[in-house]
């Protein structure tokens, strides 16, 4: 078996809303170039810790390093999506795309064309981002994480209120992106979409990590439960 | 420090885009100054010389209540569909996005004060007797102070509850040295009674300390949860 470097590390992880301890002392190493699929209940800590690793969420204790350095140095190599699109409603893909682009440093529009091309859309598309039906929000803010060609991605819940064929279709898309070396973690409550393209299950259950799985293991056996 | 303005044009640039498209902040700081105006004309005798006194604090308070309707709007765009966690995860830097609000702000309260100024100069049968020039930089200089500290406070309300509430309640306090310029040196550049330049001074004074904290802290406050 052929060992994959670490890229995201979290060490004794700790964070705090108040009283309330959504993560508690999670720690654990992941590989590069892998499909890590976070599960859990409502309230486990999937977001949390998928958005401190984003650098979104600062631990109250211990530490999350992006190719050894902290998710805010590593941010040229971070794409991140969440439950919302993080799009401006009242601007066309094409629009929310190219300003973007602009902070990133990237000038022009064709790697907007480019990233919207990848997900399936047309970058003509004038409507306003507000009027896109769901599917097609969530294709369009998986467009903007990837504009900038980052090496990892975080996504929260990409595939919520969105039919069976376009998450299948988003499944595909996420799985060309691995195959071409990008890590990806994906925080869903739809594992079942996920099975024989996920390389790692990691279970969550009261702000710790109570199980990590991978696909091999599992071969054949389907999404393990919990 | 390279990417600073390129990325403050590119966000001034989408938020004019985006209060153009829905004009939300605009329709509503219109709506409220000419309220202003009427009902202040309705309580006193707006042509009496002791109205005419006061001008200067009505046209302040009237800028400076609408200017709140345009400040929370400005961050409320930014947390629908959480649109502000993708400036946290990107490499531009916090002081770009300051300074985009601040002179977005900037632009649509001049253009409000531009508006109703003739509005309230004819309401209230104003007639500048000192040097009308100086009113320029007063105007200029008393807007800035307050969209900039406005601006920030604004930022650091957007995750309380009662974010309505809380940016006045922030915000008058702090600013009375700046409004109690502004409103000297109109009333005295309106009545030609005295020298307004201690209260420009002031009013600079302010801008350069508010601005240069405002920029010292803001990826503090854009960076907390």
């Amino acid at each position: 078996m052929i060992e994959t470097p670490t890229i995201v590390s979290v060490n004794n992880v700790i964070k705090q809303f108040g009283r309330f301890a959504a993560l508690r002392g999670v720690s654990a190493e992941f590989a590069a170039g892998r499909f890590h699929v976070i599960l859990g209940d409502n309230g486990a800590g999937k977001t949390t810790l998928l958005r401190a690793l984003a650098g979104l969420a600062h631990p109250t204790r211990g530490e999350v390093s992006v190719m050894g350095k902290s998710p805010h140095e590593a941010c040229r190599d971070i794409g991140y999506m969440a439950h919302p699109s993080l799009l401006y409603d009242e601007m066309s893909g094409i629009e929310n795309l190219k300003y973007f682009a602009r902070l990133y440093g990237i000038s022009g529009d064709e790697r907007c064309k480019h990233a919207i091309r990848s997900v399936g859309l047309d970058p003509a598309l004038a409507r306003p981002v507000g009027q896109y039906s769901q599917g097609m929000r969530q294709r369009m803010s998986l467009a903007r994480a990837v504009l900038h060609d980052p090496r990892i991605l975080f996504l929260d819940e990409p595939f919520s209120n969105v039919d069976v064929h376009s998450a299948q279709e988003m499944v595909g898309l996420l799985r060309g992106m691995r195959d071409a070396g990008k890590t990806i973690f994906v925080v869903t409550h739809q594992a079942t979409l996920l099975e024989g393209v996920a390389d790692e299950f990691i279970w969550l259950r009261a702000g710790q990590i109570v199980d990590r799985t991978s696909s091999s293991v599992q071969s054949g056996a389907g999404v393990p439960q919990r | 420090m390279n990417s600073l303005w390129p990325i403050t044009l590119a966000s001034l640039a989408k938020d004019i885009r985006l209060e153009w498209r829905s004009k939300d902040a605009l329709n509503s700081m219109l709506f409220f100054s000419l309220l202003v105006v009427v009902i202040f004309s309705f309580s006193f005798d707006p042509t009496a010389e002791e109205s005419r006194e006061i001008a200067g604090g009505l046209v302040w308070v009237a800028f400076l209540f609408s200017a709140i309707v345009a400040l929370n709007q400005t961050w409320a765009r930014e947390l629908r569909n959480q649109v502000l966690d993708a400036y946290r995860v990107s490499p531009a830097p916090a002081n770009a996005l300051f300074l985009s609000k601040a002179l977005g702000n900037f632009i649509l309260v001049t253009l409000l004060e531009a508006v109703m100024a003739p509005l309230f100069m004819v309401f209230y049968n104003l007639r500048v007797v000192g040097a009308a020039w100086e009113l320029i930089p007063v105007c200029v200089l008393g807007t800035w102070a307050l969209v900039a500290s406005g601006t920030f406070f604004a930022a650091m309300s957007i995750r309380t509850r009662m974010r309505e509430v809380m940016l006045p309640l922030i915000l008058f306090p702090l600013s009375i040295p700046a409004i109690q310029s502004m409103v000297e040196a109109t009333r005295i550049i309106l009545s030609g009674d005295g020298n307004p330049r201690f209260w420009i001074v002031l009013l600079l004074t302010y801008d350069v300390v508010f601005t240069t904290a405002c920029l010292a802290l803001f990826e503090t406050v854009l960076q907390a949860e």
